[in-house]
């Protein structure tokens, strides 16, 4: 069995575990290549239909090319899609225009998150992050439980092995699933072209440059690329040595800014 | 800020469809293996820096990684401190500790790799499980100047617990030891002796300076020019162990839900072992009602698959329309797994509250979740000598090691661990976290398969009066004593003489003949060879359900079958009980000397057909708990021998018969 099957099969393991054991659980969804990879998968473990809603979470800074892509794979994949945008926030005039890219951040993903699972009382979210992305990612559990207030107690995490995960949360808490969590940037793209999953054209170049990693747009950089075939971004990768959230400010504005992010809710 | 981007034209389709290269079964993937390697030993001896030295020497790191750890480490008011790579949150670096464990990938002379970092500090065995559980190879790591510690022997002890055996040492920090070859083979000496008390026998053991980079990729020939063997990269190379896929492995297809979403039936779960082929009749345990597989169901392939692996998560539909639900097992007839409510085990315990006799918890394997209690802590091992404490316990310790019984509420299916290793282990989770887990030591695979069961939705009651509670009031345990032997070999009387001496001694017995049962519960039953299996099924019931109500069950039937007789034993130790198989040992000529009936002289005439020892076969048991000669010693002694056996098995120990009152006390 290859390596990418074997990373395949435990992906859908672990869906299908969080389905069972959680009673009301959802997907945040990003639209890039990890999300999309998601919902292949989900496809496959649930036999062709998604037994739960999907979230995306629009900072209003989304790429119009994004939201174009967003309103495809709706229909294309009969998705029960959930939209939240933190209007309150951005009613403070909370921006990028105005605020560091941490404030922005934490306000208008992860307290919009927060919002979300306040109406919708979700005990489980199924992410997309994987371990080679971030350092305290690379320290991460399968099923990692969040406090009521949303954090993170990275400090003392519960035991996880054999297949046997945390599956029971306090009321107000929830359970963050992470099936890509083994997954590596080149396993991804490596999957998306076994498998032949439809992504955004954005991660191809245009004009010279193509995004590595899509968030929002006033922090996300292009790189320098003329690769506009999948096997072309497989050989980029396999050379290159600049990490994949390069290109994103919030991760580098201080040090450990992405552990301070993540303590508070931010995926 | 950048300019906002443009709004993308209405017909502007974004997606980018890329051209499929294979699917599921495809070799597809440039990195076909990839092996997961833990490091791990006591705190502070250096395995994060191994780690951070090996990621920067084989330029596994991206850019901008080491400027980080140089910058951090100077805001600690250090100089580059390798084990920043790894120990990225501000608590580790403050205090220069692993906390939890990272896993992180890199590729070697085109071959791929985990690393695992595991913490030393004993506060986060817990995270140091968590790492090792998912490795296939371990690294442990020594200090050379602080020698082999608490922690380096602990996680000795947890990585044979945990399965992984393949173990390269590595001796660290040699220059703080002078670069000495006489203090390198001293500390391989006693670790390689330590291992070898857990059957671990080390690949190589290597002298190394994590901080100096010696020896891990590079040889160091100033310092450790006397190390001729491997560098420690050259070892994980060398020893990437071939993995089993599991194929071969008898098939265990844990469920793990079951889809209606549209008009399919579909049956999800894994396969932990073996493989699964359309057409295949799965027997699904514990209620062992057996389906064929009609499809193996997959979603955006182009074909449909007929045969699966171990390994694979795969969804099928069934001919046969049976009652399956999550935390069943599916199996083939021939290689069913253990179906019990005792489970004999080695466990390890993290939580720092004990883990204590009687006290329920929950046992997860696989997919199933049984309430259970400890019900018998036969052992505690010692990590520092790796010997069994001789204590009587009434609970395990955080991180401690024992052997234990544990009582399931329903049945368990299961495998021993050294048969199926995906089926012979398991978690104990109290309240909502995992405490603990354990391998599995022992299991009683029976010869033929238990009777299906027709009843769906079916649920297992327990009363609150537990079986200790039922000895500790009569005095003494339940039992099932089974008498077998030829027509006229003498078990009836020795069963009433046995009967009437367990009663004087104040323990509650009751006799189960044959003939009676023939009378009310199996008067139904005829001597087919189906019908007398049935009746031995019946009587094995019926003496479950009296041995557990705490009789001694005395049980006297021909019962001529080998299987039928090892089916009843086999039940019985899953239900908890103690079973004695007694073979009534009298040669036939001298049964129909006695012929106390006349059955004999009917059956020689042709009168009764398929008489047992006639023409219908008797099996000798193969390995009885006892043989009574009766045509060789009196009824009377063996009736002593029989007494004696009974009592060793239902007796309670000195320690319970304190607290044992109520009618049978004083015996
Ligand atoms: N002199 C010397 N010091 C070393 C060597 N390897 C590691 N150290 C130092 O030993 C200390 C502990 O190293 P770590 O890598 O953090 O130890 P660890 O085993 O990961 O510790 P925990 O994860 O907390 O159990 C650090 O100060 C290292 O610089 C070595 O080969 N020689
Ligand atoms: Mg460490």
């Amino acid at each position: 069995m290859s390596y990418l099957q074997h990373l395949e099969d435990q992906s859908i393991y672990i869906l299908r575990e969080a389905f069972s054991n959680f009673k009301n659980m959802a997907m945040p969804w990003s639209m890039g290549k990890d999300s999309n990879t998601l919902i292949w998968l989900a496809k496959k473990a649930f036999a062709g239909k998604i037994p739960f809603p999907l979230l995306h979470i629009d900072t209003t800074y989304e790429f119009p090319e994004m939201l174009s892509f967003r309103e495809w794979a709706r229909k294309h994949y009969e998705l029960d899609l959930i939209v939240m945008i933190n209007e309150e926030a951005r009613k403070r005039g909370v921006g990028y225009e105005t605020h560091d890219p941490v404030t922005v951040t934490h306000e208008l993903k992860s307290a919009a998150l927060q919002q979300a699972l306040a109406k919708y009382k979700w005990d489980a979210l199924v992410t997309g992050i994987r371990r080679d992305e971030d350092s305290t990612r690379a320290k991460e559990r399968y099923f990692s439980p969040r406090t009521a207030e949303n954090e993170w107690e990275y400090r003392d995490q519960p035991p996880e092995f054999w297949g046997q995960f945390t599956t029971a949360v306090g009321p107000g808490e929830h359970v963050r699933v992470q099936p890509l969590l083994d997954w590596t940037e080149l396993d991804v793209w490596e999957y998306v072209r076994r498998e032949g999953i439809p992504i955004p054209k954005m991660y191809f170049a245009q004009n010279g440059r193509r995004y590595r990693s899509l968030g929002c747009w006033p922090i996300t950089k292009s790189i320098e690329s003329s690769v506009d075939t999948l096997e072309g971004i497989v050989a980029e990768l396999k050379t290159t040595k600049t990490s994949e959230r390069a290109g994103r400010a919030q991760d580098h504005h201080e040090r450990n800014a992405m552990q301070k992010l993540r303590a508070k809710g931010f995926m | 800020m950048p300019p906002a981007p443009k709004p993308v034209p209405k017909d502007y389709v974004p997606v980018f469809f890329p051209k499929r290269q294979g699917g599921a079964g495809a070799s597809g993937g440039a990195e076909e293996a990839r092996t997961s390697i833990v490091v791990v030993g006591h705190v502070d001896h250096g395995k994060s820096t191994l780690i951070g030295r090996l990621l920067a020497d084989t330029g596994s790191l991206p850019e901008g990684k080491l400027e980080a750890a140089e910058k951090a480490s100077r805001e600690e008011g250090m100089p580059l401190e390798y084990a920043f790579l790894l120990d990225a949150l501000l608590e580790e670096q403050a205090q220069n500790i692993t906390i939890d464990t990272t896993r992180i990938g890199f590729r070697y002379e085109g071959q791929s790799f985990e690393i695992i970092d595991a913490p030393g500090h004993r506060e986060f065995i817990k995270n140091m499980v968590t790492g090792a559980a998912a490795a296939e190879e371990a690294v442990l790591l020594i200090d050379a100047k602080e020698g082999c510690k608490e922690q380096t022997r602990r996680h000795g002890l947890l990585l044979s617990l945990l399965g992984v055996s393949q173990v390269i040492v590595a001796v660290n920090k040699m220059d703080l030891v002078g670069w000495d070859e006489a203090r390198f083979r001293e500390l391989e000496k006693e670790i390689r002796e330590y291992l070898g008390g857990l059957k671990i026998i080390p690949r190589q053991v290597i002298p190394i300076s994590a901080r100096e980079g010696a020896t891990i990729m590079r040889r160091d020939s100033k310092n450790l020019g006397w190390w001729k063997g491997p560098t420690l990269l050259e070892a994980l190379v060398a020893s990437r162990a071939k993995k089993a896929s599991g194929d071969e492995g008898p098939l265990r297809f844990s469920v793990q839900d079951v889809y209606r979403f549209d008009e399919r039936r579909v049956v999800a779960g894994k396969l932990e072992s073996g493989t699964i082929q359309v057409g295949d009749p799965v027997v699904f345990f514990p209620d062992r009602k057996t389906s064929r597989v009609k499809t193996i169901e997959t979603w955006g392939e182009n074909q449909a698959s007929t045969r699966v692996g171990a390994g694979r998560c795969v969804a099928v539909t069934l001919e046969e329309q049976i009652f399956v639900e999550r935390g069943h097992v599916g199996s083939l007839p021939d290689h069913p797994p253990v179906e019990s409510r005792e489970v004999r085990a080695r466990i390890f315990w993290l939580d720092a509250e004990p883990l204590r006799l009687q006290a329920p918890v929950t046992l997860r394997l696989g997919t199933q979740s049984v309430e259970t209690r400890l019900v018998a802590i036969d052992r505690v091992v010692d990590a520092e000598k790796l010997e069994a404490v001789n204590e009587a316990r009434e609970e395990v310790g955080r991180f401690e090691v024992a052997e234990v019984r544990l009582r399931c509420r329903r049945p368990l299916v299961y495998d021993a661990h050294d048969q199926v290793a995906a089926t012979g282990r398991f978690a104990l989770q109290r309240g909502s976290r995992i405490g603990g887990g354990g391998i599995i030591i022992f299991a009683e695979y029976s010869l033929s398969l238990a009777k299906a069961v027709k009843g769906d939705h079916l649920t297992w009651t327990e009363g609150r009066v537990t079986s200790e509670a039922r000895a500790g009031h009569f005095g003494h345990e339940g039992a099932i004593v089974w008498l077998t032997g030829l027509s006229g070999s003498g078990k009836s009387t020795i069963a009433v003489a046995l009967e009437s001496l367990l009663f004087r001694r104040g323990i509650g017995s009751m006799i189960l003949d044959g003939d009676n049962l023939r009378h009310g519960l199996c008067a139904d039953l005829g001597f087919s060879i189906e019908d007398r299996a049935e009746n031995i099924r019946r009587a094995g019931e019926v003496a479950k359900l009296m041995a557990e109500s705490g009789l001694v069950v005395i049980s006297s039937l021909i019962s001529p079958l080998r299987k039928e007789r090892e089916a009843v034993r086999a039940s019985s130790h899953s239900a908890g009980l103690s079973f004695a198989e007694v073979y009534i040992d009298a040669p036939i000529e001298a049964c129909e000397k006695r012929d106390p009936r006349g059955l004999y002289q009917k059956a020689r005439k042709g009168e009764i057909r398929g008489f047992t020892g006639i023409d219908s076969p008797y099996e000798k048991p193969e390995n009885p708990d006892l043989i009574l000669h009766t045509d060789k010693e009196s009824v009377e002694d063996s009736v002593a021998k029989l007494l004696a056996h009974v009592l060793g098995l239902v007796q309670l120990k000195e320690k319970d018969q304190e607290s044992a009152g109520g009618p049978g006390g004083q015996i």
